[in-house]
C-alpha cells in the first residue's frame, strides 16, 4: 500500500486558516500576500490554492489563486490582481491587513506543474497576472543547484499592457543572472526608447523567442483564456507537439 | 462578458474535485465517453456557474463531469468518463 502522506498528498483537502504576515504592492492592481500557514504540506511550482471568504450572513465566495513562491520558500505567497467588479480580489487587495486570517485550501493541481528535475528546455509564456505560477517556476529554477540549471535553459515571454503593469518587474530584470532569458511584449503603451516588443504575442514572436520544435521544449502558457488559446494554437501551427504544451486559463472573475 | 472568457480548464476545478476524489486528479487521464479521446483532467474545459462546474471534452464538447453543491449535498455526474487512470504518486504524467 502506498502511504499517501509520504508523497505529500493528504487524504482529504482541508480548509486551513493562514495568517497574513506581509503584503506588498507589485503594480497598481496587483498585490502579493505573504501567508503563514500552519501545517502547510509544501507545494510544487505551478500549483494553486482556493481562497474562501465567508460573510457574517454566511454567504461564501471562493476563488483560485496561483502560488507565486517556489517550493523552497518557507512562506506561501499569492499574488492577486484586483478586478474592480470582483467579489474576492478587491477584499484581498484593499482590505486585508497584516495579522488578518485567511482561509485557504491546497496545494491543488498536478497537471500545470514543473520541477527542475523534469528538465527542459523550458519556454514560459505569460499574459498579465498569468505570470504568477510561471514566476514560481522561475524562482524554483533560480533556487536549483548550478549543475541542474546548466542543462535546463529557460526563456520567458511575458505580455502586459504597459511597463507599469509588469508584475515582478525588478526581479525579472535580474533573470539573466540565472541564465533565464526574459522578453517583454507591451500591448498598449511603451516608454520612449522601449527596446522590447510593442504588440500582442503573435506567431513571429513565438518563433523568435521560443525554441524550435525539434528541440522539444516544455511549454507552459498562462493568462486570460483568449491569449492562452491563441498562443497554444500558434505553437501547434509552428510544429510543437500538443502534449508538450501545458496551459492554464485565468478567468475574469475575481 | 464573452462566452470564451468564461471558459477555464479542469485544473481550476482541482480543489472542488478533491472534495470527492481521494487523490489529485487534474493529472489523471480520462477517456471521454462521447468520442473516446484521452486527456488529462486538467485539460478539460471548465464552465463554472453559481452552484458548481461542468467539465467538457475539448475534442467533442461532451459534458465529462458535472459537479454541483446543493444544501447538504455534493452531486457528481461523471457519466462522461469512460475510464479514469489516476497516478498514485505526484504527476508521472508530467514526466512524459
Amino acid at each position: 500500500m502506498t502511504d499517501l502522506r509520504a508523497v505529500g498528498a493528504p487524504p482529504r483537502l482541508e480548509w486551513l486558516v493562514s495568517t497574513v504576515a506581509k503584503v506588498h504592492n507589485e503594480t497598481r492592481r496587483a498585490r502579493t500576500l505573504v501567508l503563514d500557514v500552519p501545517l502547510w504540506p509544501g507545494h510544487r511550482a505551478g500549483q494553486h490554492v482556493d481562497v474562501r471568504l465567508v460573510a457574517e450572513d454566511g454567504y461564501q465566495a471562493q476563488r483560485s489563486y496561483s502560488i507565486a513562491s517556489p517550493p523552497e520558500s518557507p512562506s506561501l505567497e499569492l499574488t492577486v490582481e484586483r478586478l474592480d467588479d470582483g467579489e474576492v480580489s478587491p477584499y484581498l487587495c484593499d482590505v486585508l491587513r497584516v495579522g488578518d486570517g485567511l482561509e485557504i485550501r491546497g496545494p491543488i493541481g498536478g497537471y500545470f506543474v514543473w520541477d527542475v528535475a523534469q528538465g527542459g528546455p523550458l519556454f514560459l509564456v505569460a499574459g498579465g497576472s498569468g505570470i504568477v505560477p510561471l514566476m514560481a517556476m522561475m524562482r524554483h529554477y533560480a533556487a536549483a543547484p548550478n549543475e541542474l540549471r546548466a542543462d535546463v535553459p529557460v526563456r520567458l515571454l511575458y505580455s502586459a499592457r504597459t511597463l507599469d503593469d509588469v508584475i515582478y518587474r525588478d526581479e525579472l530584470e535580474m533573470g539573466s543572472r540565472v541564465d533565464a532569458r526574459v522578453s517583454l511584449a507591451l500591448t498598449r503603451d511603451a516608454p520612449a526608447g522601449w527596446g522590447g516588443y510593442r504588440r500582442r504575442i503573435d506567431r513571429a514572436m513565438l518563433e523568435e523567442v521560443g525554441w524550435p520544435p525539434n528541440e522539444s521544449p516544455r511549454v507552459f502558457v498562462c493568462g486570460p483564456t483568449p491569449l492562452v488559446e491563441s498562443v497554444a494554437n500558434l505553437l501547434v501551427e509552428i510544429g510543437h507537439v500538443p502534449s508538450r504544451i501545458r496551459t492554464e486559463r485565468f478567468g475574469p472573475t475575481g | 462578458m464573452q462566452t470564451e472568457e468564461m471558459r477555464l480548464d479542469g485544473n481550476a476545478a482541482g480543489g472542488m474535485l478533491r472534495e470527492v476524489f481521494a487523490l489529485e486528479v487534474t493529472a489523471a487521464l480520462a477517456r471521454c465517453a462521447g468520442c473516446g479521446s484521452v486527456a488529462p483532467m486538467g485539460t478539460l474545459l471548465e464552465y463554472g456557474h453559481g452552484m458548481g462546474v461542468v467539465l467538457r471534452c475539448p475534442t467533442c464538447d461532451t459534458a465529462v463531469v458535472r459537479m454541483t453543491h446543493t444544501p447538504g449535498w455534493v452531486r457528481l455526474d461523471a457519466s462522461g468518463i469512460a475510464f479514469l487512470m489516476i497516478p498514485e504518486t505526484p504527476t508521472p504524467a508530467a514526466q512524459v
